[in-house]
């Protein structure tokens, strides 16, 4: 058993560092579908964000709490959302988008939206309370005065960003239904994990996990540094 | 050093009240500040000076009441005023570029606005923090460039919330000096604070507020000479050493 393990393991690496076409490949999709979704899904949240964080409407309080909730949205169900509207019965599926990367990346933005904007909302809500009265003072229209927001606090969102993106890269419900695991179209690095492994195909299953940890701490990492850095540059 | 026209004062508060969930805070205050001195709010903690400055200044709208603006551009009240917190909030930028971020408002040219920044800086002893990201620096120097921002504006009215209450000695001697230069220069000066040493330093008159009442309004020599109020003459006499 142990001896399966560490054999395991040592092919792994040896895809790795082979470079091997087949885990390239499946890396290379992960990002791209994960960076558009991102891209997106920032492209939405940062002004929605910005609008719960500074707008005084009614229902803020439910809006403020259903962004929260929404951050543990379940990727399955999302998933199965996604597959509805996009199916060929549905509302979306005259773009026949269904099993193309093209679904993918609308999945993972709708489970990113939440995440950036609820971390977006508390960022901007900070520093507006913080900044409110000596903007106004300085009398800067509103529209400025986000504008200063969210380029003062344009550390704190970017690591917002990159949580997003930890969360889209790592998610494997989503993307196993509305992508449908397709070798070399639509397969991914966790969905190729979850079929290797039940193939038994434990080195390239390990391999992809490998380069999906290393990925995700590499994130965090950068984010953290980003922001340590903003810190002894602009407190 | 500059001579012009008001063009915002008098500013004249009619009965102005401001209540907070039904509990009034200011009740009921009248007076009028005309262009030239350097008017004092004194009071003790939580006798609602804070809430009157911004009151004055337009941060915070009465409840009740009027105030108003009688000069001639009172139409635009923002542009000829300014005021400085007690905490002084830096943007996450350079000291000169917090400076400049008023006069960008302004409408002001960015060689300008850098140029009269500089200037700006120089006036309070700060040239040589520029660059520096303002959230970095002392207390006392977050505070001289907060009065550099408002100062570079040259407003017709400067309010100071207590401006001083969490600087030592010496960054409170530095911003004096610095709000009478500003006063020199031409500008209204209005501050609170409940330093009766400092209020003496600083006042050509004393307005008196207790419980957020205005009780006592006075030149400043003879408010110290003999308070007419006993709610006043027992707030000088309670004075540590």
């Amino acid at each position: 058993m142990s001896t399966d393990f560490f054999a395991a393991c040592a092919a792994a690496f040896r895809l790795i560092v082979e470079a091997d076409a087949g885990l390239i490949a499946i890396v290379g999709l992960s990002l791209i579908v994960s960076v558009a979704a991102v891209l997106t899904a920032t492209a939405i949240a940062l002004p929605l964000g910005a609008v719960v964080a500074l707008a005084r409407f009614r229902g803020r309080h439910g809006a403020i709490v259903l962004l929260n909730a929404l951050m543990g949205l379940p990727p399955v169900v999302v998933g199965l959302a996604v597959y509805l509207l996009l199916s060929r019965a549905g509302p979306l599926g005259a773009f026949g988008l269904l099993f193309t990367p093209g679904a993918m990346v609308f999945a993972q933005a709708i489970l990113v939206v939440p995440i950036i904007a609820a971390l977006a909302r508390q960022t901007i809500a900070d520093a507006w309370l913080e900044y409110e009265e000596q903007l106004r003072s300085l009398g800067a229209p509103p529209r400025l005065a986000v504008w200063t927001l969210l380029w003062d606090t344009r550390f704190s969102l970017l690591t917002a960003v990159l949580a997003g993106f930890g969360r889209a890269a790592a998610e494997v419900g989503a993307v196993m239904i509305v992508g449908g695991n397709i070798d070399g179209v639509t397969r991914v690095m966790t969905t190729a994990i979850a079929l290797e492994t039940s193939k038994g195909d434990l080195p390239l299953a390990l391999g992809l996990g490998l380069v999906l940890v290393v990925l995700v701490l590499a994130v965090n990492a950068a984010a953290y540094s980003l922001k340590q850095a903003a810190h002894r540059r602009f407190g | 050093m500059r001579d012009r026209a008001p063009a915002l004062l008098p500013l004249v508060l009619d009965r102005a009240s401001v209540a907070v969930a039904g509990v009034p805070i200011l009740d009921r205050i009248s007076f009028t500040l005309e262009a030239g001195s350097r008017s004092v709010v004194l009071g003790a903690n939580g006798a609602g000076k804070s809430v009157l400055l911004r009151l004055c200044h337009g941060l915070l709208a009465p409840t009740a009441g009027t105030v108003r603006w009688l000069g001639p551009h009172a139409d635009d009240p923002g542009r000829s005023q300014a005021m400085v917190f007690q905490r002084p909030i830096m943007l996450r930028r350079s000291a000169i570029a917090n400076v400049a971020y008023g006069l960008k408002l302004a409408g002001i040219a960015k060689a300008e606005r850098l140029a009269r920044a500089h200037a700006a800086l120089a006036r309070v002893g700060l040239a040589h923090l520029a660059e520096r990201p303002a959230r970095l620096l002392s207390g006392g120097e977050q505070q001289l460039a907060a009065l550099a921002r408002a100062w570079v504006l040259e407003p017709e009215v400067l309010f100071l919330d207590e401006p001083t209450a969490s600087l030592d000695p010496a960054a409170t001697r530095a911003v004096e000096a610095i709000v009478g230069a500003i006063h020199a220069s031409g500008t209204k000066i209005v501050m609170t604070t409940h330093n009766l040493g400092q209020a003496r330093r600083v006042a050509d008159e004393i307005l008196f507020l207790d419980r957020g009442r205005l009780i006592e309004r006075a030149g400043v020599d003879r408010f110290f000479a003999g308070p007419a109020t006993p709610e006043a003459r027992a707030f000088i006499e309670g004075e540590l050493p």
